[in-house]
């Protein structure tokens, strides 16, 4: 493993303090390590891409940094300060908002329910305080609006069960529910993974729109035209370790899997 | 794209839907039309066949004759909705009712106090229910399974297999089968307890973040987890209301059977499920509304009172209340199916 600093040119914010910092995070399952080791850096207002091959640590690595894992060993630090996550919740309380590529939404429930879920709000008054009322009318103006303000103008009816609506409207929930309540960081697990090319083009768009609302955004995709299209800073595992960090303008696709794969190891 | 190209587009997605997915569209939105349809043409055909079928005191008797099953559907679809299934709601309100009868017949214990012992029993049965199936791992149908036989015997065993009859219980016991007149109708202590119960667990389902995380949990257990639901407490409580529910239907019941038998509503399981599953509510968990139980609850009384009102041989009750069964599940299947 070669380890390398931040690069200091690419992403937004060079020199300022991560907004997500990671250091040696350990996972194992039994006797198979999942993570040996990682260290992560995420600045406010850039785009993460982590690649790497199947089996690489991506999943479990962005699982351990959202609460949906607990690493081993290792330390987490949010804006500085030293965080540990129990379970997604924990996350989601200090700003870190997930979207998983296959768990992402409930079919049965509505849009609005869906952005609102586990953060449901109440009636105003003794209807929401005595019989705990859930104020649907307002949650569902509020959905329209978050999905408005990203640019999406397919979906008009929050009302509708998300089972009615197709992948990539779906993924635009899902996206949207992150972006809604994403105080400081978005990891998007695959968002594109099963979509066609325009419905990707309006998923990568949102990304891009969620950095410039100035959230730290982490992408993993296997989709290497689209990491280059959308990155500043590329973060490479392999073999449960991070092989490397570089940028579209820095090394080329080719280089990156090469990375990726081992046929090329990065010179510190 | 112009405004022009994309009214045209909108245009052509509105003719995609033919009627049949329009009615799949609304069936989905909707799903306790159907029952409701259903419940409406059986009470016209029965009518046709005899009219007496919807005089007061024949509507009141089906509905009075509902209420123990419909009270126990409401247990039943909670847990269905989580993708479960109770086959111990008989075992659990024999129990309650056993122990509430003998309690305040042979031990002297006071009324409402027994009550309170019943019902809280049931609690506990369906806490235990609950624990199995969130702390253990086990499948709802496994730990249900078991569970019956459990309680039974326990109730058998407490009871010496003895029944109690009204005229031994106390007042309070038998007050759920008290009747009043309402207009035309008469209904009964118990018949307003179970629509108060439909009232209070049709708006905790519907308008509550309890009942939001019930539909979540039971659609996808998992993915509730990852959006920082508590899925296992969900389902606990689930399991508890149940339990709660059975508990006072155990009441219910002691006041339409005029006595506490150990050998009362053996079909409760079945039926339950059955009101449930008409009602329009998924096995696979997630959809279905409490209402559509209500109404299923009903049909299957309605088939039973029409038929014997027909003259018609009892056992056709059960071949309706067969196929009614499998017509839901097809149709359910089918709505699942949606796409926009």
């Amino acid at each position: 493993m070669t380890a390398v600093a931040p690069n200091s040119t690419g992403g937004a914010g060079g020199t300022q303090q991560p907004i997500l910092s990671a250091r040696g995070l350990i996972k194992t399952f039994g006797r198979v390590v999942g993570l040996d080791g990682v260290d992560l850096d995420l600045y406010a207002g850039e785009v993460l891409a982590i690649i790497g091959d199947n089996g690489a640590g991506k999943s479990t690595l962005i699982k351990c940094l959202t609460g949906a894992l607990v690493p081993d060993a290792g330390t987490l630090e949010l804006d500085g300060k030293r965080v540990s996550f129990q379970r997604p919740q924990d996350a989601r309380d200090a700003g870190i908002e997930t979207v998983y590529q296959q768990l992402a939404v409930i079919p049965a429930l509505d849009i609005a329910s869906n952005l609102y879920l586990a953060r449901e709000e109440r009636r105003p008054g003794p209807l929401g305080s005595v019989l705990r009322m859930l104020d649907k009318k307002g949650m569902r103006e509020r959905a329209g609006k978050a999905v408005q303000e990203l640019g999406i103008q397919t979906i008009q009816n929050m009302g509708q069960a998300v089972e009615t609506l197709s992948g990539g409207q779906r993924q635009a929930v899902a996206v949207s529910r992150a972006a809604a309540f994403g105080g400081k960081v978005v990891v998007l697990d695959e968002p594109t993974a099963a979509l066609g090319v325009k419905e990707s083009n309006q998923v990568l768009e949102m990304v891009k729109s969620l950095r410039a609302k100035g959230l730290g955004v982490i992408l993993i995709s296997h989709n290497m035209p689209q990491v280059w299209e959308v990155a500043d800073r590329i973060h490479i595992q392999r073999l449960g370790g991070r092989a490397g960090v570089i940028t579209p303008e820095s090394h080329s696709m080719t280089d990156g899997v090469g990375i990726m794969t081992g046929a090329m190891k990065l010179e510190g | 794209m112009t405004a022009g190209t994309s009214a045209a587009a909108a245009e052509l997605a509105r003719r995609r839907h033919s009627p049949l997915q329009r009615v799949q569209h609304l069936l989905h939105g909707y799903p306790w039309i159907s029952p409701l349809v259903i419940l409406v043409l059986t009470m016209v055909v029965f009518t046709i066949v005899n009219p007496r079928f919807s005089n007061p005191s024949a509507l009141s008797l089906l509905i009075q004759q509902t209420a123990v099953i419909a009270c126990l559907a409401i247990g039943q679809t909670l847990i269905i909705l989580t993708a479960g299934i109770d086959l111990s709601v008989g075992a659990i309100v024999i129990l309650s009712m056993m122990v509430m009868a003998k309690l305040a017949v042979e031990n002297g214990v006071p009324a409402p106090l027994a009550l309170l012992i019943g019902i809280a029993l049931g609690v506990g049965a369906g806490a235990l229910n609950g624990l199995l199936v969130t702390r253990v791992n086990l499948p709802p149908f496994i730990v249900t399974l078991g569970t019956l036989s459990i309680f039974t015997a326990i109730a058998l065993l407490y009871s010496g297999s003895k029944s109690f009859q009204n005229n031994e219980l106390p007042d309070l016991l038998n007050w759920t089968g008290t009747s009043f007149p309402v207009g035309p109708f008469r209904l009964t202590v118990g018949v307003v307890i179970v629509l108060v119960l439909y009232a209070i667990v049709g708006f905790a389902l519907s308008q509550t973040a309890w009942g939001q995380h019930v539909y979540a949990v039971g659609d996808d257990p998992e993915a509730a987890r990852l959006a920082g639901i508590a899925s296992k407490r969900v389902l606990l409580s689930v399991y508890v209301v149940a339990g709660l529910v059975y508990g006072i239907g155990a009441w219910v019941l002691i006041g339409r059977a005029g006595a506490a038998s150990p050998n009362a509503i053996t079909d409760a399981n079945l039926q339950s499920i059955t009101a449930v599953v008409i009602g329009g509510t998924s096995l696979f968990g997630g959809r279905g509304r409490l209402i559509g139980t209500l109404i299923g609850a009903l049909i299957v009384q309605a088939f039973y009172v029409g038929l014997s009102l027909a003259r018609v041989d009892q056992q056709y009750r059960l071949l309706a209340v067969g196929v009614l069964v499998i017509v839901a599940v097809a149709i359910d299947q089918w709505i699942r199916k949606v796409k926009s």
